[in-house]
């Protein structure tokens, strides 16, 4: 075991790791933050995406040790205490998901594309979640939510403010 | 109010006696012109910022102190015997909490004539041992260092190979269970009368759920009080099932689902993990959470039958089938699971006119993970072959392929014997066809290597719903309504789709409404979420439960209104004058006058109507463009139709039908587990070679909504598409290659290596 220390949603933790604890189990069993989901656990599904330093990760490819002093963002870092991201707020409108697993996932990967691109075009968007996947098959509604939010951050980033 | 109307005794055929109840039915409520309110309207889903903020808790969520992770040893061999389980060295791993094997467990009978932890293993997966430890990596750890000794045993992972005589034998009775067979007519006649016979064989692959959370719950025990969360389809079937394991009394036994990260048919059962979380924690006097990891979840939780079809079609020259014959061999694995059963010939029986049918379907075992429900179990296998066989009877005759689906439309049950409630299946046929554009569909001019081709298949499926079920309504004081129920949402959008019900049939907006579910000390009993049944199950209980709250409502507001209760209504929250409709009181302010007494209502689902019968219809029609340089199948665009009788909600519907028909792309190009013929070894059991569609194998996807009220099937006019969307999309895409290059696959999936060998072989065939 291995003492150390996270920044996740702008909150520090301390605590002891195993050195092959992956961050997406750190995140889940030390830290209780169950949002971000294990599927596959092998950098297949992509519904263990998180931001690390903005970027969207695979988080059960990334050790925990190895993410010291970087800024980990997950799902429940999203939004504020009275609201949803517009991101989340457009999978909602958009029906973006049935069962929802794979939904935190898609949104963290968007998440990433809109910090890094918030103008993107409909084939960055559709880029962005490819390594997405949904059972479900809700894909053509996370594309929609993905335009949804883009457009709408346009719009409040645009000359009328 | 749930009453029970009569109870009759019923002599079953092998003479023991059955008792059939019938609890009143409510009457429709809304007929076909209704002015809703709230049903039919494009409601979000009420669970949503639960699942997009990560806060909904699924059973792979659930975190209590002291919590262990639990891991499950399987047997590497397809087929052994167990001759010695050591598990010492586990138990004294640092961090190790239970251990279970074998040499240790309690002889829990389970599958067929085999325990729990048996000693002879008979798939490459098959349980061994478990460990509960502190971590999953911990009883990763553990798991290695059980030493079993196993003695390898002769096997047959192939279904054609398990029915030869000198098959390793999965039971000592044999390979190949009992047919069964069904018969109407007589087919060697009808086939004698044909002017042309198809006589084709079809195969269809062994397909993986691949649900993305996987099986798996989080057990824990009060006492002798054990609660599960369990990511399940049923809840009270797990309730009853692990009661039973474990021999303790049902009241004793809570399941809780509340969310769910797909089933879609193989979560139906108490599987063998979730009594062996039970039993760990019982022995760690922990909560243990058990939850599969991606290859255990496609090694031992369930998976598609594969698929042998000999299919025979008799038809006259005008296209009029005279015989149905098909011999079915199905792939059940080394169990029977129990759960819905896969009817592969169901389609055959069912889909079209014809006065002689002989269907035999012969289940095979072999060494491999047992089959279990999935999404429209057998018709989606059995549409294939049929589909596909029509296909070729309609070029074989020069009759297009849709004029000879009407040619021998049938609205009536020919099993039964009785009308089907609605004409579904013309309907869908009309509206897509048109919206393809079948009828003046011109081929492009082939750019390359490259050729189009359309194709078109039908489906009909059950989805009628059946008693029984039940529900009970709150009104609260503020003018809100608890639905209290014992379903389960399993992803398809139950909650909301059950709370328009109620809050239509109350008068209240949809927000005023909370539906309970998913816990079986909380709710009545409630059937499996499956066979697509839950909205036409659950939502005539909830209709009348709240009708009946509805009717004390009003005759409580009457006076307050200075109305008979005849006269009033309620809508929107509000009781109104009927004639008068300015007179009005908010139902909230009806419930304060009279609070602290309250409202309440309950319902059952009442019986199907004995004179009808209940079905769900559907077409597909698709454009393909066929590269015959590179093999690939490219799904330009997809037009669906389908009959599920009242739509309840628009946007929820039509995610069902996009999300259904591209289960079924991939079924029909990319989806196959790969077994290995000489070790049994299953290789691809995770999502990197076992191909799911991915956002980028989705083309256009059309949905044509019809929407036509099916007031004769139940009260509400609603009836179910969560499985109906995927059954025809195989066969309309193998249909659509053959237009395109004039090769007929007949075998799932339609790979690049197939296409390629048939091409090759028309070619040699050519030169």
């Amino acid at each position: 075991m291995q003492p150390i220390t996270l920044a996740v949603n702008g909150a520090r933790h301390e605590f002891l790791v195993e050195p092959r604890r992956t961050l997406l189990d750190a995140l889940r069993d030390e830290l209780e933050l169950t949002g971000t989901k294990k599927v596959c656990d092998m950098g297949d599904c992509g519904a263990c995406t998180v931001l690390v330093d903005g970027r969207a990760m695979y988080a059960c490819l990334l050790l925990a040790i190895d993410c010291q002093g970087q800024a980990i963002t997950t799902i429940e870092g999203l939004g504020s205490a009275d609201g949803l991201d517009p991101l989340q707020e457009a999978f909602v409108e958009a029906d973006a998901f049935q069962c929802g697993f794979c939904t935190p996932g898609q949104i963290m990967s968007l998440k990433g594309l809109l910090l890094a691109d918030p103008a993107p075009t409909d084939a960055a968007i559709f880029r962005a979640v490819t390594g997405n996947l949904c059972r479900c098959g809700a894909y053509p509604n996370i594309l929609r939510a993905g335009r949804l939010a883009a457009d709408r951050l346009a719009r409040s980033n645009g000359p009328d403010r | 109010m749930v009453r029970i109307a009569k109870v009759e005794r019923v002599r079953r055929r092998n003479g023991q006696a059955r008792y059939v109840v019938t609890e009143d039915s409510g009457a429709p409520l809304w007929g076909p012109d209704a002015d809703l309110a709230v049903v039919g309207h494009a409601h979000r889903r009420v669970e949503g910022r639960e699942k997009v903020s990560g806060r909904a808790t699924y059973a792979y969520d659930v975190r209590l102190p002291g919590l262990l992770f639990a891991r499950v040893l399987r047997s590497p061999y397809p087929h052994a015997r167990v001759r010695r389980v050591d598990t010492a060295r586990a138990a004294a791993l640092p961090g190790v909490y239970a251990v279970l094997s074998s040499a240790d467990a309690p002889p829990i009978r389970w599958y067929e004539q085999s325990y729990l932890f048996d000693r002879t293993v008979r798939y490459v997966g098959d349980e061994v041992a478990a460990v509960a430890a502190e971590s999953e990596d911990v009883a990763e750890d553990a798991l290695r260092l059980i030493d079993v000794e196993y003695e390898p045993l002769p096997f047959v992972v192939d279904l054609v190979a398990a029915t030869r005589p000198d098959a390793p034998k999965v039971w000592p009775s044999g390979n190949c269970l009992a047919p069964r067979t069904y018969q109407r007519g007589d087919v060697d006649a009808g086939l004698a009368a044909a002017d042309h016979i198809v006589d084709e064989t079809y195969a269809t692959q062994a397909a993986l759920h691949n649900c993305l959370e996987p099986h798996g719950c989080t057990a824990t025990w009060d006492g002798e009080q054990l609660t599960l969360w369990d990511s399940t389809q049923s809840v009270f079937g797990v309730r009853d099932g692990v009661a039973e394991a474990l021999g303790l009394p049902a009241h004793h036994v809570r399941i809780i689902k509340q969310y769910m990260g797909g089933g879609f048919g193989s979560k139906q059962v108490a599987w063998k993990h979730t009594v062996i979380a039970a039993l760990l924690s019982r022995q760690a006097r922990r909560p243990v959470q058990l939850m599969l990891d991606r290859e255990a979840e496609n090694l031992a939780a369930g998976n598609r039958n594969p698929t042998r079809q000999r299919v025979r079609l008799g038809a006259r020259r005008d296209g009029t089938l005279t015989a149905i014959h098909a011999h079915i061999e199905q792939g059940v694995g080394a169990y029977l699971l129990g759960g819905e059963g896969s009817e592969v010939s169901g389609p055959y029986q069912g889909l079209y006119r014809c006065p002689n049918v002989r269907t035999e379907q012969v289940a095979v075992y072999t060494h491999t993970g047992p089959a279990a429900a999935f999404r429209a179990p057998g018709w989606v296998e059995g549409a294939f072959a049929l589909e596909s066989a029509m296909d070729e009877l309609a070029h074989a005759l020069g009759v297009d392929p849709l004029a000879l689906r009407r040619r021998n439309y049938t609205a009536e049950d020919q099993q039964r014997g009785v009308p089907y409630t609605l004409d579904g299946l013309r309907h869908c046929y009309d509206r897509a066809a048109a919206a393809f554009g079948w009828e003046r569909y011109q081929k492009p001019p082939p750019p390359g290597s490259k050729r189009r081709g359309v194709g078109m298949a039908a489906h009909d499926w059950g989805g009628g719903g059946w008693p029984p079920a039940y529900a009970w309504v709150k009104l609260n004081a503020d003018g809100t309504a608890d639905v209290i129920t014992g379903t389960q949402d399993i992803g398809t959008g139950t909650r909301t789709g059950l709370s328009q019900v109620a809050a239509e049939a109350l008068g209240l907006p949809l927000e005023r409404v909370a539906l309970r579910l998913g816990d079986t000390q909380a709710g009545p009993y409630a059937p499996v979420s499956a066979g697509s049944a839950t909205q036409a199950t659950l939502g005539p209980a909830i209709q009348q439960a709240a009708g009946e709250a509805r009717q004390q409502l009003l005759a409580a507001a009457a006076p307050m209104l200075d109305a008979a209760p005849a006269q009033l209504s309620a809508r929107n929250g509000e009781v109104y004058v009927v004639d008068a409709p300015g007179r009005r009181l908010a139902v909230a302010e009806v419930m304060a006058r009279i609070a602290p007494h309250m409202i309440q209502g309950t319902g059952a689902r009442g019986p199907n109507r004995r004179d009808r019968s209940v079905g769900t219809f559907g077409a597909h029609f698709v454009e393909v463009e066929v590269d015959e340089a590179t093999g690939e199948v490219t799904v330009l665009r997809l037009v669906a139709c389908h009959d599920c009788g009242r739509i309840v909600n628009p946007t929820l519907v039509q995610s069902q039908v996009i999300g259904g028909i591209t289960q079924g792309l991939g079924y029909a190009l990319s989806e196959e587990r790969v077994v290995d013929q000489a070790s049994g070894v299953v290789l691809n059991a995770n999502l990197e070679e076992y191909k799911v569609p991915t956002v980028a194998d989705v083309p256009a996807l059309e949905y044509v909504p019809l929407g036509l009220p099916d007031l004769e099937a139940n009260s509400t006019g609603a009836k179910g598409i969560g499985e109906p969307p995927l059954v025809p999309t195989a066969p309309a895409i193998a249909n659509a290659v053959y237009d395109a290059v004039g090769v007929r696959l007949r075998e799932l999936p339609l790979t690049r290596a197939r296409l390629l060998a048939a091409l090759a072989a028309r070619g040699e065939a050519r030169r």
